[in-house]
Parts: C-alpha cells; structure tokens; sequence
C-alpha cells in the first residue's frame, strides 16, 4: 500500500496531505491526553506500535504470485481507538519512507490516510458493530483486523486510480487494475493479519486483563456483578 | 500442552501455512519475476497507464543494496518484536512476582494465625 516517492500528482500529494493532517493532529492530542491521564498506558501503546512495526516490515507471498505485508492497525485501534493509531501508523510509515525508501515524504499523507486512518475507523466500526450484536470478542477483533488490513489497500488503489485514470476505460478501469494488483493479493494477508491480531489479543488477555478491561474490550462491570451476587448471597 | 497454548499454536501454524501454500503450489510461477511487491507492480501499472509520467520527487535516502534494503527491513521487525517481548515479558514477570507476594503474605498470615492462640495461652 505504500505509494511511492514522487509517484502521486502535486495536486494529489498536497490534497491527501491536508486531509490526513487534521486526523494526526487530533491523534497527537488524544495520544498525549492518554498518557498524562493513564501513565501505565505507555507500555501497551509502545506494544500497539510495535505490532505494527513488525506486521508492516512482514512481506509475505500471496496467491496472485506477488508479495505484501500487512498493516498491524487493527489491534491498536481496538485498544486505543483510532485516532492514537493514526499517530502510530505515522511514525511506521516514516520510519519506512526516511530509512528504507519504501512510500515516500511527499506520498505520506495518502499513505497515512489509508493505512494510519481508513484501516483502523473501518476495523474499529467493524469490532464495534460485531460486539454490539453479541459477536464474541475472538471472532470480532478477528473481522476488525481483516477489515483494516483490507480496506487500506483497497484505499490505496482508489488513489492511485484516481492520480491516473485509465485513458480508455477512465477511474473505474484504473481502480479495477489497481485492485486486482492490491486487494486480491492483500485477501490471504488480511486473514492472516487477522488470526496474528487474534493471538496477540489471547495473550493480552491472559497477561493484562486489567488494562484491557480498562480499555473497555471485556466489560468492566463484570467484578462489580460477582461482588454484588456474593453480597446477595451472603 | 494445554488447550490455551493448543490455539495458539494453530493460530501460528495457519498463518505460516498462508504463507508457504503460494510458494509450495508456484502460484508466481505464471509470472516474469514471481512474488515481486505489490507496490513495485503498482509502479510498473501507473508507467502503463501513463508512460510519460516522471515521478518528480525521490527519496532522500535510499538504501544502496538489496542487501542493506532487506537489513533494515530486517532492523524494522526486530525492533518492534523486541519492544513485544520486553511488554509480554514484563507482564509475565509482574505476575509471578505479585503471585509469590501473595503466597509469602498468606503464609506469614498463617504463621501468625498459628502463633496466636499460643500467645493467648501464656
């Protein structure tokens, strides 16, 4: 998903720019409020990152006969909802634009807006949607992440094919071939993307239960429930 | 093993098989350089579509090897696996540590509950 340097129009650059600043910024602050009010919260967003660095430096083969690597957001915008996250995304991608060449300065703000923030708001609307029709918490974070991994690729191919239209078939034969290099190779990834989420949030459940709950993904009323029954009961 | 540790493992075990099933059936095989990055085909579509566009930017820094590329790549995983361990490590560590705390507390209870009744007696 990552647009390379120099490869979107000026107009397009500037415009993806401008419409994934505001996001950053809101996430900047958010971010800040997080650690000032919760300091025992550092460690699991430095961990969120991390999930992140790793899935994104991870590029894998996919049935299309070409590789990709996932985006790691689905986990951190379940935690920390996404607007941290688009702060997260943010730094991996500059890491990966300033170091490794791979994105680019001037192609950050479309590649922060489809990864830093389509990925983690759709993940985050899909695991919210699910756990509020009862969907179990496995199952849900699972959709999150696949969600998110795919969406973001999928924006990724509207930007590039809205820099350049086909000159036949216009957008719509753009999109079509930017999606069949992007999403239906991302398809396998994002399950797999998923089912890494799903044993990353296993073992944060057996190791901070607390903090989750904190975070509201298991409710935190359930203690109060136990203790008030017990109470009854005596 | 237990059951915990059992999905775990699967979880592992399916991701490793999306990956390698590609490799093993040579799904890249139709291709002139198989299993390339999506993001380079997205570059090679874009000079089809419009062969006259020149990317008017490039990199500040680019790393001058595949070698390097791959080695910072590699720098990029490790750091954030690190960063994964040390929080599950610490976590781990925590809890046996509040564990053996809890233990030694009951037990000191439990020596004075022991006493106690001795104490009464003289």
């Amino acid at each position: 998903m990552h647009i390379a340097e120099g490869f979107l129009p000026p107009a397009h650059a500037i415009a993806w720019g401008v419409a994934s600043a505001p996001f950053v910024v809101h996430g900047v602050r958010s971010l800040t409020r997080e650690v000032k009010e919760h300091p025992e919260s550092t460690l699991l967003l430095g961990a969120s990152g991390a999930f992140t660095f790793v899935l994104s430096a991870l590029k894998l083969p996919s049935v299309t006969g070409s590789c990709s690597h996932p985006t790691g957001t689905g986990l951190g915008a379940i935690l920390f909802r996404p607007p941290i996250m688009a702060v997260l995304g943010t730094i991996t991608l500059l890491f990966q634009a300033l170091l490794l060449a791979h994105g680019g300065l001037t192609t950050l703000g479309a590649n922060v807006f489809s990864m830093a923030i389509v990925g983690p708001w759709a993940g985050y609307a899909v695991y919210r949607l699910l756990r509020r029709t009862g969907v179990p918490l496995m199952v849900a974070v699972f959709f999150a992440a696949f969600v998110a991994d795919l969406s973001t690729y999928c924006v990724t191919s509207v930007q590039l094919a809205l820099a350049f239209p086909d000159p036949s078939s216009g957008f719509l034969g753009a999109l079509g071939k930017f999606g069949s290099i992007f999403a239906v190779t991302q398809i396998p990834l994002a399950v797999s993307e998923g089912f890494l989420t799903v044993l990353v949030m296993r073992l944060l459940a057996q190791s901070s239960k607390g903090e989750l709950t904190r975070l509201g993904v298991f409710p935190a009323d359930e203690r109060k429930r136990t203790e008030t029954t017990e109470a009854v009961a005596r | 093993m237990s059951r915990n540790t059992k999905i775990n493992a699967l979880l592992l075990l399916a991701v490793a098989a999306l990956a390698i099933v590609p490799l093993a059936l040579g799904l890249g095989d139709h291709k002139k350089e198989p299993f390339t990055g999506s993001d380079s085909e997205a570059e090679t579509a874009i000079t089809e579509l419009k062969p006259d566009y020149e990317p008017w930017f490039s990199p500040l820094y680019e790393p001058p090897s595949g070698e390097i590329e791959s080695a910072l790549f590699a720098l990029q995983a490790a750091l954030g696996a690190g960063v994964l361990a040390y929080y599950f490590g610490l976590r781990r560590g925590r809890r046996q540590g509040e564990q053996r705390a809890q233990e030694r507390q009951e037990a000191e209870g439990a020596s004075v509950a022991a006493r106690e009744p001795d104490d009464e007696s003289v």
